[in-house]
């Protein structure tokens, strides 16, 4: 194994040095680190980190059964013919009473299961909400470090809120199945408000040249979206997405969907693309933090001071607030020792 | 909140070869993912290399192999072949399906370390799977 028997430093650069070599086995391996939020991971990223921020990250989200996985399959082939190298970072939802998950994004990308230009891990979410898993951002980083020309990140099948792929992403395509809604749907807040691109699903079905053109109807009547409606950044949206027709399982309309995909990464200026990787950072930093809090609060010696805290907030001795308070005190009290992280 | 730091075994189920017949596959996949478990569903008609490269990327713990072709003892040994080419020779493999019992030694000596037959119950598959899944050093 690469770098097994070593320290965690050890072995965590090795990794990162094997993966940047081109060594598949050792990237693979580094996302499970990454996954597992360990300090190989974390030792890896040092150098990684530096390496990245060349990839063209696009988002694919939308509603589960949409057609995101069939989309992304015939993506991935489009960016190939082109001569593009793709890696697919696949969400799924895990379970929240066992833990388990059934990640079934493979099922639909068989074409490109040999293909060395192409690189797809499957995720599950673990708990996480926002359409990502926590250290899918991460994953994404060492894709782009090690040399990926394009990364796709496929979303669990979201709702109406879950976003967070825009943070992730520079281009976020929402894919939105035909007759999935009537024009109210179309203009309520959320997800396809944050689309730089929607494309309507399965365009050989009855009903979604119509959906096609409802959406534009509704979208392209919407005001230019200012820097007000942003999320956590000041990237200027586009004046009105494009809305396009793709049927993923013909490949019907893909080029034209990577086309745009193209199109919207050029029109980002210096400032849009600042502004992103500012929401990216801010993103994958964020929820370090928060991880590291909570598993300095709920591990080890002050896990019993925790869960006392929590018991008295159920009976209503201690107000939540006090105890969030309480809590960051001892969080303050405690200083980070090596072997508590890991 | 413990259980987020522990990582749950992530087990790939495949169905190389030919046969069309994914129902066991599909109730298995569900099964231990109630157990538990993160598992990668590949799908149909996946051949050796397909399920070796899958496992590679999703760095699986396991390798379930559903075979209901008869076509087993030529498609396992070269599965168990290509992973251990690739360096993955933790990897627990095991196979389901219908197995003659005279198959059962070759495929032990390829490399399978369980072969599950027909009314085997989804707990002993996950009873076997965490007592044998290889103990990760992931620190």
């Amino acid at each position: 194994m690469t770098g097994s028997g070593h320290d965690p430093v050890t072995r965590g650069t090795v990794l990162a040095e094997s993966a940047l070599a081109g060594d598949r086995r050792a990237l693979a391996r580094l996302l499970t680190a990454v996954e597992g939020r360990t300090v190989v991971a974390e030792v890896a990223l040092r150098e990684l980190h530096r390496r990245a921020g060349r990839a063209h990250v696009i988002g694919i989200t939308g509603a589960p059964g949409a057609g995101k996985s069939t989309l992304v399959n015939a993506v991935v082939r489009q960016l190939r013919r082109d001569g593009r190298t793709v890696a697919v970072v696949a969400v799924d939802p895990s379970s929240p009473i066992t833990g388990g998950a059934l990640l079934g994004d493979r099922v639909r990308m068989q074409e490109h299961a040999v293909d060395d230009g192409v690189f797809i891990r499957s995720m599950a979410a673990r708990g996480h909400a926002g359409g990502l898993a926590a250290t899918s951002g991460t994953a994404v980083t060492v894709l782009d470090a090690v040399g990926y020309d394009v990364v796709l990140v496929e979303t669990v099948g979201t709702g109406q809120s879950e976003i967070e792929v825009v943070a992730t992403a520079d281009t976020t395509v929402v894919l939105e199945a035909p007759e999935m809604g009537d024009e109210v749907q179309a203009i309520k807040a959320g997800l396809l408000e944050v689309a730089d691109i929607v494309a309507v699903s399965k365009g050989d079905r009855p009903g979604a040249e119509r959906t096609a053109n409802l959406l534009r109807t509704m979208l392209a009547s919407s005001e230019p979206t200012t820097a007000r409606g942003d999320i956590g950044g000041s990237r200027p949206r586009p004046k009105r997405p494009e809305v396009l027709l793709t049927t993923g399982a013909t490949g019907a309309g893909v080029p034209e969907l990577v086309a745009a995909i193209d199109r919207h990464r050029a029109s980002l200026d210096e400032e849009a693309l600042a502004a992103a990787r500012v929401r990216r950072a801010s993103a994958v930093v964020w929820e370090i933090v928060a991880e590291r809090v909570r598993r300095r609060l709920l591990a080890g010696e002050l896990a019993g001071e925790t869960d006392a805290l929590l018991r008295d907030v159920a009976a209503h001795d201690v107000d939540p607030y006090a105890a969030a308070e309480a809590l960051l005190a001892a969080y303050r009290g405690h200083t980070p020792r090596e072997e508590e992280r890991g | 909140m413990a259980t987020m730091t522990e990582r749950p075994i992530k087990v790939l189920i495949a169905k190389p070869g030919l046969d069309g017949h994914d129902r066991g596959a599909k109730v298995l996949a569900r099964g231990l993912r109630d157990e538990g478990f993160e598992v990668v569903y590949t799908g149909l008609r996946q051949t050796p290399e397909m399920v070796a490269t899958a496992a590679l990327q999703e760095d699986v713990d396991v390798v379930g192999l559903s075979i209901l072709s008869g076509a087993h003892l030529t498609l396992v040994p070269r599965i168990c072949a290509l992973l251990r080419e690739r360096g993955m020779d933790d990897v627990l493999v095991t196979v389901g399906g219908i197995i003659p019992d005279e198959d059962i030694p070759v495929l032990t000596q390829a490399g399978v370390a369980a072969v599950f037959g027909p009314g085997t119950t989804i707990g002993e598959v996950a009873t076997f799977l965490r007592e044998h899944a290889p103990q990760r050093d992931i620190e």
